[in-house]
């Protein structure tokens, strides 16, 4: 878009990509001072309302902010405004949104993918040099593909969930958004670093913390030892990158060839691909959505529109807060919170809930083995191209398929960036790359070799 | 059936939601659902519970817990204040939450 197009004009309007504009300056001489970033409205900034992309949120303005935003202050950013969101994080297009529907920048009759998608819209479209997104099943990676953006969802644990509205505490994570490799690995370097009020960021290594943390030498988190936007390098001479063959089949044909274009390209850097196999990301996506409704349905109770949220009128405390839920929430998030209360529910918990939990196990084991055999992982981000607004609505099944190659990532707690490969169609296409726990400088570094 | 009716027979199959059992969960959900919705939902709940029947499928996954208790010392530090924490509230009295009767 033209440079005229500034925030809050009426063409930058079309897109719907903020739920509210708001510009906080700041005068902090950081490393983001001059960039401006939309953040995601799901993650609490004080004083500046909150929604969630829900009308159960309409008006709730938090008394603080979450770590994140002050560690973008602290930085030096501008925050130009909340970015709109499928409701509650629950939705792969921006549609489910109370705030109605965001635009794809790249062609306005599509989506833009979600549940991020106005914080992936607003970057591409020029409206902020930067985002957050949250991603809980590919939330920060699938709009990031769609809009033809860059999207790093981090390592579990790798940033600060404190001031985050909780959808499914286990599963997602903060992550930036940006036009470059480099610019969201900067983001990344803000945001990332422990959090006395977030014990998941916690990393003690040395004193016997965590198994699987002993690839950490001393007592640090992660993220203190690492500069992201240093690797954004390019050099990837010697880098082994694994190609897991179940999550290349299942993709369209144009997806494919983009993404097999750009491995093509990586061989000519000097990366050695090898094919890898993930037997149990069959089950992946089921797994997925039981594990995110049954904590959804937990998380979300907090909605009782006596604290905050709609109020439920008259009546005895059941008949008002089911008055009040049913008034502020939408189809999707009413969808999942019935099917996770069931999933849960006595007789249902062995079938669903503990069997996804297996499955989620069988996950992790999948890609701990697959990466002892390469460095890092590729696959295409999204299966399909960005799809019309209205398409997939009315099929939350087909909806959820969708999120095939992402949300194996979130179940194993890995770190993943999807990069743009090239165009289909004349439609983005996002190459993913998957990481070992804590080793986002790799997929950085394979990233910024892919858009050079 | 009831969600509870651990034995209902062949109703308990996955895939098999009637809009009753779709009331019936809702109401333990605390979301009022009009007559429109519970019959869609219905539908939808059958296609997305025959998905999930897969997970049948899996085998059972040793699972070493990456879990590790984190403390911190137990100190006093500043919170919200009382008008801070009932801001937000549609309704308050005299310092309170004021919520409906309870049953």
């Amino acid at each position: 878009m033209s440079a005229d197009d500034a925030p809050g004009t009426d063409a930058a309007d079309d897109l719907n990509a903020f739920i509210t504009r708001e510009t906080v300056e700041n005068d902090s001489d950081g490393p983001l001072a001059g960039k401006t970033v939309a953040v995601k409205d799901n993650i609490s900034t004080e004083g500046i309302r909150t929604t969630c992309g829900s009308a159960m949120l309409a008006e709730y303005v938090p008394p603080y902010d979450a770590t994140v935003v002050e560690r973008l202050r602290e930085a030096g950013a501008t925050l130009v405004g909340k970015a709109n969101m499928d409701e509650f994080g629950m939705g792969g297009t921006t549609e489910t949104s109370a705030f109605g529907p965001v635009k794809n920048p790249v062609d306005p009759e599509r989506v833009p993918g979600g549940s991020s998608g106005g914080s992936a819209a607003a970057v591409a479209a020029g409206e902020a040099d930067l985002a957050l997104g949250s991603d809980t099943g590919g939330s920060v990676r699938n709009p990031a593909a769609f809009c033809g953006v860059v999207g790093i969802k981090p390592t579990y644990g790798l940033v600060s969930r404190y001031g985050l509205v909780a959808y499914a505490n286990s599963l997602e994570q903060i992550g930036p958004l940006a036009n470059t490799v480099e610019d969201a690995a900067a983001l990344l370097d803000a945001i990332a670093g422990p959090d006395e009020r977030d014990a998941t960021t916690r990393y003690d290594a040395a004193e016997g913390g965590a198994p699987g943390a002993s690839d950490v030498s001393d007592d640090t988190h992660p993220a203190d030892a690492t500069e992201y936007a240093a690797a954004a390098d390019g050099d990837v001479d010697g880098m082994t990158v694994g190609v897991p063959t179940e999550l290349v089949e299942g993709a369209d044909d144009e997806v494919v060839e983009v993404f097999e274009d750009a491995l093509a390209d990586l061989e000519s850097k000097g990366v050695e691909t090898v094919e890898v196999s993930l037997p149990s990301v069959e089950h992946a996506v089921q797994a997925y959505y039981v594990i995110a409704m049954s904590e959804a349905s937990s998380n979300l109770a907090r909605f009782d529109g006596v604290r905050y949220g709609t109020a439920g009128g008259e009546g005895n405390w059941n008949e008002s807060f089911a008055r009040s839920r049913e008034e502020g929430f939408g189809d999707e998030v009413k969808r999942r919170i019935l099917l996770g209360t069931y999933a849960l529910s006595a007789g249902y918990h062995d079938k669903y809930y503990k069997k996804a939990q297996d499955a989620r196990a069988w996950v992790k084991r999948d890609f701990d083995e697959a990466l002892g055999e390469a460095d890092v992982l590729a696959t295409p981000t999204m299966p399909v191209l960005p799809p019309k607004r209205g398409e997939s609505l009315d099929d939350p099944l087909s909806l959820y398929l969708m999120d095939a190659n992402t949300v194996p990532v979130n179940l194993a707690n890995l770190p993943a960036i999807s990069v743009p490969a090239g165009e289909a169609e004349g439609l983005p296409v996002g190459l993913q790359f998957v990481g070992p726990a804590f080793g986002e400088a790799a997929i950085i570094r394979a990233g910024s070799a892919v858009e050079e | 059936m009831t969600a509870t009716d651990e034995g209902a027979g062949s109703d308990a199959d996955a895939g098999v939601v009637d809009p009753d059992e779709v009331r019936h969960v809702a109401d333990l959900a605390r979301v009022d659902l009009d007559d429109e919705e519970a019959t869609a939902f219905a539908e939808q709940f059958a296609d997305v519970l025959d998905y999930f029947a897969a997970l049948d499928e899996v085998p059972e996954v040793e699972d070493e817990p990456d879990l590790v208790n984190v403390m911190r010392a137990d100190e006093v530090r500043d919170g919200l204040s009382q008008e801070e924490a009932l801001a937000n509230a549609p309704d308050s009295e005299a310092g309170f939450f004021k919520g409906p009767k309870v049953s």
